[in-house]
Formats: structure tokens, sequence, C-alpha cells
């Protein structure tokens, strides 16, 4: 069924358009809604684009990094001050879908997919939401938690500190390298003071129905050094709070027994 | 349901046509401008069997909205030879029998291109790299690999 297009100059205008018709979805790099089209989803009337240039901007400003909903993880790969982020964006698709998907699209990637929103989530992003009354601010996990219902609301930005030293770090999981969905997708941002970790976010993907936070996990190792029973306390609360998926790329089952695994390695830096 | 007119270069030719809402640059390609050298695999993203250069970079067009190309560049298989002579991509093909049942081949060929015409000279990881999102069920990429980088170091010795 054909659907109609409504382009608009300006982020605000396109804002608009999807929040007072329903039925209609954004379109970012087309990774997820001609998907959608292609698989004949008759949900989707109206596709909502805009080309409004401040969607494709990266800002640097002092400690904190503000990048456009509609940069392209290709995009992200070739800013130098992105590097933390280059092992997040290397690990998703070929570098044509590199090319075309977004950061902000990136945030309604079903599971097992969307691994950036994972990076984001272990970074205490905030996200710059577009609705129908004006722009706001909302933590990531905020916006995750409501997702189902954002998609009257058009996604401006992401924005996070910039993590210090090795204190962030990032580990996909996947059958086929380098590309691959996600067995599970772990990041961690491990400020340490004084030798102990102050501050620890640690986030998984392909655990639940999206992004997730470890929280047990982050209990067990906060305020102490990463050491051999810290580590071993955060493995054993690994799984809490989590409901992995069962889907061809692995059970729940699998999910549930090697998470553990992988953030044990990524606790200690192990390969 | 309106058309809408589309204008772009297509293998360094323009052409202009009327798309349905919502029509991907694949069926656009396909069905309207007639070339069918760009394939159908997966629409999911998957697959890279639709792979085609925008403005010199690999896209999927199955998951390219048409009017997005509106004044930009698209470039397909079709484009690729000169006339009567391969180019030395599709040459290396050939000679390194990189290509069995064909159907992953014209994505392959472009996701190569969108390599070579960055990276004249890749290591065999880039080349890994740059066919990751590419799948072949018939040759086991080896051949493909080696014919990617004989066209490189073809087109070394020549220049």
């Amino acid at each position: 069924m054909p659907v109609t297009v409504k382009t608009f100059a300006t982020s605000g205008e396109a804002a608009s358009a999807l929040s007072s018709e329903r039925d209609a979805r954004y379109l970012g790099g087309g990774t997820l809604v001609m998907r959608a089209l292609n698989e004949g989803d008759l949900s989707i009337s109206t596709v909502v684009r805009a080309t409004d240039r401040a969607l494709t901007q990266i800002e640097f400003a002092s400690s904190r990094i503000t990048i456009g909903a509609g940069v392209t993880f290709a995009r992200v790969l070739a800013e130098r001050e992105l590097a933390f982020l280059h092992p997040v964006a290397t690990s998703i698709g070929g570098p044509a879908v590199r090319n075309m998907g977004t950061v902000g699209g990136n945030l309604f990637a079903p599971t097992p997919f969307g691994d950036f929103a994972v990076a984001l989530l272990a970074l205490d992003a905030t996200v710059s939401v577009q609705g129908g009354y004006g722009a706001r601010d909302v933590p990531i996990e905020e916006f995750l938690a409501g997702r189902d219902r954002q998609q009257g609301a058009l996604v401006l930005s992401v924005s996070c500190q910039r993590p210090h030293g090795e204190a962030f770090r990032y580990r996909k999981i996947s059958r086929i390298k380098p590309k691959g969905g996600s067995l599970v997708t772990l990041a961690a941002l491990l400020p340490s003071s004084g030798g102990r970790i102050v501050g620890a976010r640690i986030s998984y993907g392909a655990m639940a129905a999206m992004p997730v936070r470890a929280k047990a996990a982050e209990r067990a190792i906060e305020g102490r050094a990463v050491d051999a029973a810290s580590v071993a306390a955060a493995v054993a609360a690994a799984t809490e709070g989590t409901s992995p998926a069962n889907d061809s790329f692995a059970s729940a089952w699998y999910r549930r027994e090697v998470i553990g695994v992988h953030l044990r390695r990524l606790l200690t830096g192990q390969e | 349901m309106t058309k809408t007119a589309l204008q772009f270069r297509h293998n360094d030719r323009d052409v202009a046509v009327f798309v349905d809402g919502g029509a991907s640059l694949l069926g656009t390609l396909r069905d309207l401008v007639g070339d069918m050298t760009p394939k159908f695999g997966c629409g999911q993203g998957g697959c890279g069997a639709c792979t085609v250069l925008i403005d010199g970079e690999a896209h999927l067009s199955c998951l390219t909205l048409a009017v997005t190309v509106e004044g930009r560049a698209v470039e397909t298989l079709d484009g690729l030879k000169d006339g009567a002579n391969l180019h030395p991509l599709q040459r290396a093909f050939m000679e390194h029998f990189a290509a069995q049942c064909g159907y992953c081949t014209p994505g392959m060929l472009m996701a190569a291109k969108a390599l070579l015409d960055h990276n004249p000279s890749p290591t065999r990881a880039d080349v890994v790299n740059a066919i990751a999102g590419n799948i072949c069920r018939c040759t086991g990429y080896e051949p493909i690999i080696n014919a990617v980088l004989a066209a490189a170091s073809g087109g070394r010795a020549r220049a």
C-alpha cells in the first residue's frame, strides 16, 4: 500500500506532523521504517522526514558531547573526538548499514538490535525530544522505558559526558564476525576514584525487550576496587532483572548462561 | 494516490521518473529505470544484494526511500563496465571464480568498489570488513576476498 511521504525543512514542522497524525513514522536512515514497509506493515500510512541540518550536527562543549539524531554510524567513525564510541559503531551492521543507520534511530531498534542505545544507556545519556509542545530533555532510561509511546515524538539529539580514560567499556558478542546480531551486548561506565569504582553503570543489550541496566551488578561493584571478590559478586548478580529473548540468534537460557562470563571479562578487561 | 516526480543521476546519465509514496530505490531502479543489476534479497538490510553507491557511498537500495536520492548520483553494477570492457573488479571476479549462482555478485562488486574508491590498496582485513554486510551462500567468501585483493593490486600495477 503506498504511503504518503512528507518532507519538512525544520525538525519543528516534522515534529508537529508526527504528533498530529496517527500512523505516522519518522524516517531516519531507513533501516527500520523501510524494512517495515518492505514487509508490508500496514500500520504506517505516513512517512515523515526532515532535512534540517541541525539533526546531523555533532557538538563538543567542554566535556559534554551532543550528537544529532540524524548522525550516521559512519559519521561517528569519522570523528576522532568520538573514538570512545568507535567500537560501538563498528559493531553495527556492515558498511552500507553504517552509512545509513542513525544514532537517533538506534534508540528505536528492537532487540537484539540497538547496540548504540546500550552504550548510551551506560553513558547516562540524555535524549532531546521534540513533541507537539516543544523540546524537552529526557534521561535515556526514561526514554527507553516509554519507547513504545514515543513514536509520536521526534528525537533531536543525544548527549553525554565524555568518559575519562578507560572508564567506558563495550563489547558485543555475536556468532558472525565482524557483523552479526547480538547474542548479548555489554557496556559499562566504571569511573574510579582512589582505586574504587564510583558511579558504576552497566547496561545490557538483548537481555530484555530493550536495553536495560544491570543494577544488581552495579551495586555489587559500587564503592569497591575491581578485584576477584567484587567481580565475583557482580557476576553472581549478573542476570538479576533480565528477561532475555528467545530468537534465532540465541535462546533465553543461553543468554542467561553466558552473560556472567562476558560480564567478568568486561570488568577484568580480559579478551 | 499521487505520484512524486523524482530526478537523479543514474550511472552518469539523468533519469526522471514518477514514484509512489514509500517506493524504495531498489524498486524504482528495477521497475521504472529498467536497471536489473541490483537484486532484491531479504528486504531487511541483512544480505547486501541490493547494494548501490549513492554519492560514492555504499547504501542498501531496498532500505532507501526513493525520493531521498533527488538530485544525487546513484551508481549500480550496470554502470561499472566501460562499453565492452569489463571493470577490473569484474575481470578479477571471473578470473578468481568469485561468482557461482551470481545473486550476491552485484552487491559484492558495489561494496568492493566502494572500498577501492576510498582505499586503493586495502589489506585482507579491510576487504573482509567492506563485504561484511554482503551474504554469499555459494563461494564461502575466500574467492571473493581474493578477487577484490587481486583487482586492487591489478589497479596499482597499471597506475
